[in-house]
C-alpha cells in the first residue's frame, strides 16, 4: 500500500477542494503547459507588484489529484510571497520530486508541500507534481522579460 | 496443431507463468491490460530460447548449418502466419517491427516520386481517409503523407455509442479518395467495425483500402482472403507473441508495385555503385537482420492461439465482456466509453468515474490490488476529445482471464471511490 502513502490527507484536501483556482485579472503573463505523456493541463497568470511581490497566481487546468492539489499548493505558497523566495521553493520542490525519494525534504522551505514527498518514489508521477510549479516558473520568467 | 480441447481457463493460465508470481507486498497479479502487451506462454519463451540456444544464425545470407536452421525457422514462422491469416501468398506476408511500421511502410508508398503506379500517386486535391476511433499509429503516417503530398486528409465520425458513423460515407470516400485506412477493432471502445459496406464504397471509387487489425487478429479469426482488403497490419506482442515483431500483409500485386521502404541488406538483388535492382517480395521490405527469434516467437505464437482455438478465444473473451459490462455499470458514477452490449464488439472497456481522474484509478488498483490496467488516452487522443474527456481508465481481456478477477477489479474500484469520494 505504498500508493496510499502517496494520497496524503493533505492532497487529497486540496484536490477536492482547491485553493485559488480560476483565471484572474489583471496577470502579466499566462503560459500553458501540458505533459503529453498522460494529457494533464495547466493554464497559469501570474501578477507581480513592486519589490518583486507576486500579487497573484491564478490557474485553470485538468488533471489527476496529484497535478491538481500540486497546483492547488503552490497558489497558496506563492501568492503574497515575493519572486525570489517563491523561486527558492520551487527549486526545493523540484529538488525532492527528482529524488527519487531518496531526497530528505527541508520542511521549513516547502511547508504544505512536503506532503508530495511521497509521490517521488512513483517516477510516472512525478511529472504530474511538477507540472504546474515548472508552469509558474516559465510564467514569472515571462511576467520580468 | 490438432483440434482445440475444450476451453479451461484454468489450465490454460498454467501455460503463462507471470500469472502465477505474486506482485511486492503479496498482491496477486490481476493481469488486464492485455489490449496494452499480451503476456506469453511457456511455447513462446521456450522456442525463443530453444532457438538462441541451439540454432542461432544469420538468416537468408548464411550458408552454414546454423544459418540453414534459422532461415527455415524465420521462414517457416512466415508460413504459419499466412495460414494464420488466410494469405493467399506466404509472400505477402511481411515481417516489420510492430504494426506501427506496417502502417508507415504502405503511407511511404504513396506519394513517392519513385512510385509510378497510378493508385499510389497522390498529391494536391486527393484524399486519403481515417476515422476518428484510430489509435495514433494509423493517425500520424497519413498526417505525414498529407503533409508531403498536399493531400487532403479526412475522417469518419464516431457515435455517442461509440460506432463508427458512415452515414457519410459516399461523401467522404469519393473519386479524390487514395486509400481509406481503418482499425478493425477499437483500443478503446472495443468496437468491431464492419468493413464490408466502405470496401464496397472503396471499389466503386478505385482506391485502396486497409485494416489496423492490431487488436482484431490476436481475439478472432480474421481471414484476410475472406475481409477482402488490400492491407491489414498486425503485432505481435498483443498476440502472445514477443515484441520486435510485427506484420503487414498485402495484396501481391500491389506490393510488387509498391517501391521498397527502408533500404539496406537482404531487400537487394544486385547493386552497382549507382544503381540497385530489388528482390522479389517479401524480402524486399525486410531489408536488414531482422528480428529472427522474434519472428520465431510469434510463429510459435500462432501454434499456441489454434490449439486453443480462436473460436474459443472469442467466445470465452465474449463472456467475460458481458460479464463486466454488467458489473461495471452497477458501480455509481461509472460511464462506460463504448458500446454497452457484447453486439460487434471485443473485450476492452474503457470508462470514466465521476470526479476520479483515471492515474489516481490506475494507482490505486494497481497498489492496493495488484490489478493491472491502463489509463491515459491509450495513443487515440482524437477520440478521447471527441467524447471531451482528458483520459479513461481501460480494462482489456484475454483468453487467460476470469470472472474473478473482473470481480476483483469491481471491488477495487469501490475502493477507488472511498479514497477519493
Amino acid at each position: 500500500m505504498i500508493a496510499e502513502s502517496m494520497y496524503q490527507e493533505l492532497i487529497l484536501e486540496h484536490y477536492k477542494h482547491p485553493q485559488g483556482r480560476g483565471l484572474r485579472e489583471p496577470y502579466d503573463a499566462e503560459v500553458h503547459h501540458v505533459n503529453p505523456t498522460c494529457g494533464d493541463e495547466v493554464t497559469m497568470r501570474v501578477k507581480l507588484g513592486d519589490g518583486g511581490k507576486v500579487l497573484d497566481v491564478s490557474y485553470d487546468g485538468q488533471g489527476c489529484s496529484i497535478s491538481q492539489a500540486a497546483a492547488s499548493v503552490l497558489h497558496e505558497l506563492a501568492t503574497g510571497s515575493t519572486v525570489h523566495e517563491s523561486l527558492s521553493v520551487v527549486d526545493e520542490f523540484t529538488r525532492l520530486m527528482q529524488g527519487r525519494g531518496q531526497v530528505e525534504a527541508d520542511e521549513d522551505v516547502l511547508g504544505d508541500a512536503v506532503a508530495f514527498a511521497g509521490v517521488a518514489k512513483f517516477p510516472a508521477r512525478v511529472k504530474c507534481a511538477l507540472l504546474a510549479w515548472m508552469a509558474y516558473k516559465d510564467a514569472l520568467v515571462r511576467s520580468q522579460a | 496443431m490438432t483440434s482445440a480441447a475444450p476451453f479451461d481457463v484454468e489450465r490454460i493460465r498454467k501455460d503463462f507463468p507471470i500469472l502465477s508470481r505474486e506482485l511486492p507486498g503479496g498482491r496477486p497479479l490481476v493481469y488486464l491490460d492485455s489490449g496494452n502487451s499480451s503476456q506469453k506462454p511457456t511455447l513462446v519463451i521456450e522456442t525463443m530460447r530453444e532457438h538462441l540456444a541451439q540454432h542461432y544464425g544469420n538468416v537468408g545470407r548464411a550458408l552454414h548449418a546454423l544459418g540453414s536452421e534459422s532461415t527455415e525457422a524465420y521462414e517457416g514462422a512466415r508460413d504459419k502466419i499466412a495460414a494464420f491469416i488466410g494469405a493467399p501468398s506466404r509472400d505477402e506476408v511481411i515481417f516489420t517491427k510492430n504494426a506501427s511500421e506496417s502502417i508507415n511502410l504502405v503511407a511511404y508508398a504513396f506519394g513517392n516520386p519513385i512510385n509510378t503506379d497510378e493508385r499510389f500517386k497522390v498529391g494536391p486535391g486527393d484524399e486519403i481517409v481515417i476515422s476518428e476511433m484510430e489509435h495514433h499509429s494509423n493517425i500520424v503516417p497519413w498526417q505525414l503523407l498529407a503533409q508531403r503530398t498536399g493531400a487532403t486528409l479526412r475522417w469518419f465520425p464516431v457515435t455517442d455509442e461509440g460506432r463508427l458513423d458512415i452515414e457519410g460515407l459516399n461523401e467522404l470516400v469519393t473519386e479524390r479518395t487514395k486509400i481509406v485506412s481503418i482499425v478493425h477493432q477499437s483500443n478503446v471502445l472495443g468496437t468491431v467495425n464492419s468493413e464490408s459496406p466502405i470496401l464496397a464504397r472503396v471499389r466503386e471509387v478505385g482506391a485502396l483500402m486497409m485494416l489496423d487489425a492490431s487488436q482484431s487478429v490476436p481475439h478472432q479469426a480474421v481471414d484476410v482472403a475472406e475481409l477482402g482488403v488490400d492491407f491489414v497490419a498486425f503485432t505481435g506482442h498483443k498476440m502472445v507473441g514477443p515484441s520486435g515483431i510485427g506484420v503487414l500483409w498485402g495484396r501481391r500485386e500491389l506490393l510488387d508495385a509498391m517501391p521498397p521502404f527502408l533500404g539496406g541488406g537482404e531487400m537487394i538483388e544486385a547493386v552497382w555503385m549507382d544503381h540497385s535492382t530489388y528482390a522479389p517480395v517479401p524480402h524486399k521490405f525486410e531489408a536488414g537482420t531482422p528480428p529472427i527469434v522474434e519472428a520465431v516467437g510469434l510463429g510459435a505464437a500462432v501454434d499456441y492461439l489454434t490449439s486453443v482455438g480462436m473460436e474459443e478465444i472469442k467466445q470465452h473473451e465474449k463472456e467475460l465482456t458481458g460479464y463486466a459490462l454488467d458489473a461495471l455499470q452497477e458501480v455509481n458514477g461509472l460511464r462506460i466509453i463504448g458500446p454497452r452490449t457484447v453486439v460487434a464488439r471485443g473485450g476492452t472497456v474503457s470508462f470514466t468515474m465521476e470526479g476520479i481522474h483515471p492515474h489516481d484509478v490506475g494507482q490505486i488498483l494497481d497498489d492496493v490490488y495488484g490489478i493491472a490496467v491502463r489509463v491515459g488516452h491509450h495513443c487515440a487522443r482524437p477520440l478521447h476529445l471527441r467524447f471531451g474527456i482528458p483520459a479513461t481508465t481501460r480494462a482489456s481481456f484475454y483468453l487467460y482471464n476470469t470472472t474473478a478477477e473482473i470481480d476483483a477489479l469491481v471491488r477495487g474500484l469501490h475502493h477507488v471511490q472511498k479514497v477519493f469520494g
